[in-house]
């Protein structure tokens, strides 16, 4: 990533009062039990977990675990009803501007891209910048053009969503994440509505994300990424987390009953 | 392994003549089958049969002069003889906006906008010659014509920006008020009261007013009625139902009647403002409505996108939902603008004459006794001409905003 101090964004949000960090500095996100009902149904029956900056956790677990529910509570996009959530520092709470400076720090991919389709693919992507960050307009292209570049597809920035492959729309989405310049990005089941043949290409470029120390949180299930990129795993059922490894340990030696019969289900195809 | 060699020579075979071309085109939705031979000859006959009828009377039978001897009337009312130029130089100065506005956009629904002005003012030309309002009304018409095409020319040439093609309609709106209504007495524009406007002049008035306003006023309460602060909702939500719960007409009479009653002493306000404002309330009601349709079908996740990239909720409405649901509603709003320009028609119960009030008082004079037929087929003709205007527009800015579509 370009240096912040280079474009002239300041990624420090103001008027935010941070909390001294926990037990480590290093630890960029933590939960401690993290509860969430719809209505009377319990989705998130405590999690608690801490990332490592720079850390790649994919997140493994049936439909219906609660895996997108609890990534979607860390920029609240769901409400947790329960428990803390302190990402770098700010706690999560319903003072919106912690929630503001919250979601200027983490970027979001979701399953169906949701591109904005009344925008052409730079618009998307500087729409956030100029908006939120107030960089000049020019500035703002200019790194989209680079993070165009960076996920493979510079030609297609003028083109309309609509006029794009699954693939491609989903490596604008990461790019138009990556342009706010967050510091954590979280992926959900970003391949899962993408054709095999662009699966790769989207995986190719969170490979790569990885490599050069983003913090992720992937929920997915494409194993294939998880051994190869992640740091840590953890698999959720009913609403928890209730295993957690390298990814090693989670497909050589899994402990838990769910985990095993999960594991067998997806690795046996 | 097997490989399937293609045949050769496929392509040079032609498909049957009952497939392409002109033949084909009437083989296919004209006599496909017995029955459709059968209904296209009956239909064809009869159609024709109308259509010559219609024709014959047209020119033979019907009695044009009550609408060539009214036209004056018909087009502004008892708008005075020597102060029509004002209107001319109005049209003028829209002329030239709208060509300066067509050449410096890229918008194909502009230039067509343009085009309707240009090709609106060659009819009045038309009709202001048969008027007996003089050459020179008819000339300058022609010539405004002409500024469109040229002021779109060098804007085409030279792109003016954005920013000054906005204070340019707020200048020709503030001279349009100005020429149209006068500036006082000691003047070179005396005030013409508008209670004497009247015609296609008041009939377009109506029109344009009640669309410019009612638009931006039902986004607003299309916006209110969705917020989160239970006030506004509530007060969007009120007055949304209330006024769909009324009849234009009603609403109009109030206007008429009780809201000179609540004015305070001394506060007079024209009849002509008062149908406009009730025309607008009115309209705004259902803008708001179909505004909504459009807002719920934006998908959820254009929220959560917008949201995660650190937009604000008015932000988000702004820049990702409000221009996705306004382009799905265009449809939608440009019936109700149409709808909107023949309900203006109503204005004739608080004795306001448009061109359809026209029509009446002049089948009210003995001399054009029997001639109803030749004067409402007259007033059709100008309210179809305006309608197909506007919804020719709005398919071709459906078209053009169809790129990005899903």
């Amino acid at each position: 990533m370009s240096d912040p101090a280079v474009n002239g964004i300041s990624t420090k949000p103001r008027d935010v009062q941070r909390t001294p960090p926990g037990e480590d500095a290093e630890d960029i996100i933590i939960c401690r039990d993290v509860h969430k009902w719809f209505g009377e149904l319990h989705v998130l029956t405590g999690i608690s977990i801490t990332i490592k900056h720079g850390e790649v956790l994919v997140i493994a677990g049936p439909s219906g675990s609660g895996k997108s529910t609890w990534i979607r509570t860390i920029n609240r996009l769901e409400e947790h009803q329960r428990g803390d959530i302190i990402v770098d520092g700010i706690e999560l709470s319903n003072d919106i501007r912690n929630i503001a400076a919250i979601r200027s720090e983490i970027g979001m991919v979701f399953q169906s891209f949701n591109l904005f389709p009344h925008l052409t693919v730079l618009q998307n992507v500087t729409l956030g910048p100029i908006r939120v960050r107030k960089v000049r307009r020019e500035e703002a292209e200019e790194a989209a053009m680079q993070l165009l570049n960076r996920v493979g597809i510079p030609e297609q920035a003028r083109k309309y969503p609509a006029q794009l492959s699954g693939g491609q729309q989903q490596r604008v989405a990461i790019a138009r994440a990556l342009a706010m310049q967050p510091k954590i990005m979280l992926f959900d089941e970003p391949t899962s509505a993408l054709d095999p043949e662009m699966i790769s290409e989207v995986l190719d470029v969170m490979r790569e994300l990885a490599e050069s120390g983003m913090t992720m949180l992937v929920v997915t299930h494409e194993m294939g990424f998880a051994k190869a990129a992640a740091d840590r795993m953890v698999f959720f059922d009913d609403g928890n987390i209730v295993e957690e490894g390298t990814p090693e340990q989670i497909f050589e030696n899994p402990q838990h009953d769910r985990t095993k019969l999960f594991l067998s289900q997806i690795l046996t195809h | 392994m097997t490989t399937i060699t293609p045949p050769q020579g496929q392509a040079e075979i032609q498909p049957p003549s009952s497939e392409v071309g002109v033949v084909g085109w009437l083989h296919h939705n004209l006599f496909y089958s017995k029955v459709s031979v059968v209904t296209t000859i009956v239909l064809s006959v009869l159609l024709l049969a109308a259509i010559w009828l219609l024709l014959q009377w047209v020119f033979t039978g019907a009695r044009w002069g009550v609408v060539t001897e009214n036209m004056r009337l018909f087009l502004v009312g008892q708008y005075p003889k020597d102060e029509i130029w004002r209107l001319w130089l109005t049209l003028a100065l829209l002329s030239v906006t709208t060509g300066l506005s067509a050449g410096s956009s890229k918008s194909g629904a502009v230039r067509m906008l343009a085009m309707m002005v240009m090709a609106g003012q060659v009819l009045l030309a038309i009709m202001v010659l048969i008027s007996g309002m003089g050459l020179v009304g008819a000339l300058v018409l022609l010539l405004n014509a002409d500024i469109v095409w040229v002021a779109m020319y060098a804007a085409q040439r030279r792109p003016i920006r954005r920013l000054w093609i906005s204070l340019g309609w707020l200048a020709t709106t503030v001279a349009t008020v100005a020429l149209i209504a006068g500036l006082g007495e000691a003047t070179p524009l005396p005030n013409v009261s508008s209670t004497i406007w009247g015609g296609l002049l008041l009939t377009i008035l109506l029109s344009v007013v009640g669309i410019l306003l009612s638009f931006p006023f039902g986004v607003a309460l299309a916006v209110g009625r969705r917020s989160n602060l239970p006030v506004v909702r509530f007060i969007a939500t009120t007055y949304i139902e209330l006024v769909r719960a009324v009849p234009l007409i009603t609403i109009l009479f109030m206007a008429q009647f009780l809201f000179p009653l609540i004015l305070p002493d001394g506060i007079r306000i024209e009849n002509v403002i008062r149908a406009m404002g009730g025309i607008v309330m009115f309209s705004a009601a259902y803008v708001a409505e179909n505004v909504r349709g459009g807002l719920q079908a934006v998908p959820t996740g254009q929220h959560e996108a917008a949201f995660s990239i650190g937009l604000r909720t008015w932000q988000t409405t702004v820049f990702i939902v409000l221009p996705q649901a306004l382009r799905i509603t265009i449809p939608a709003n440009v019936g109700l603008f149409i709808s909107l320009l023949k309900d203006t028609t109503l204005v004739y119960i608080i004795s306001l004459l448009d061109i359809l009030g026209i029509g009446r008082a002049v089948l009210a004079n003995p001399d054009y006794l029997g001639a109803t037929f030749e004067v409402y087929l007259f007033v059709a003709m100008v309210f179809f001409v305006l309608s197909y205007t506007l919804s020719q527009a709005s398919y071709r800015l459906e078209k053009e905003l169809g790129i990005g579509e899903r």
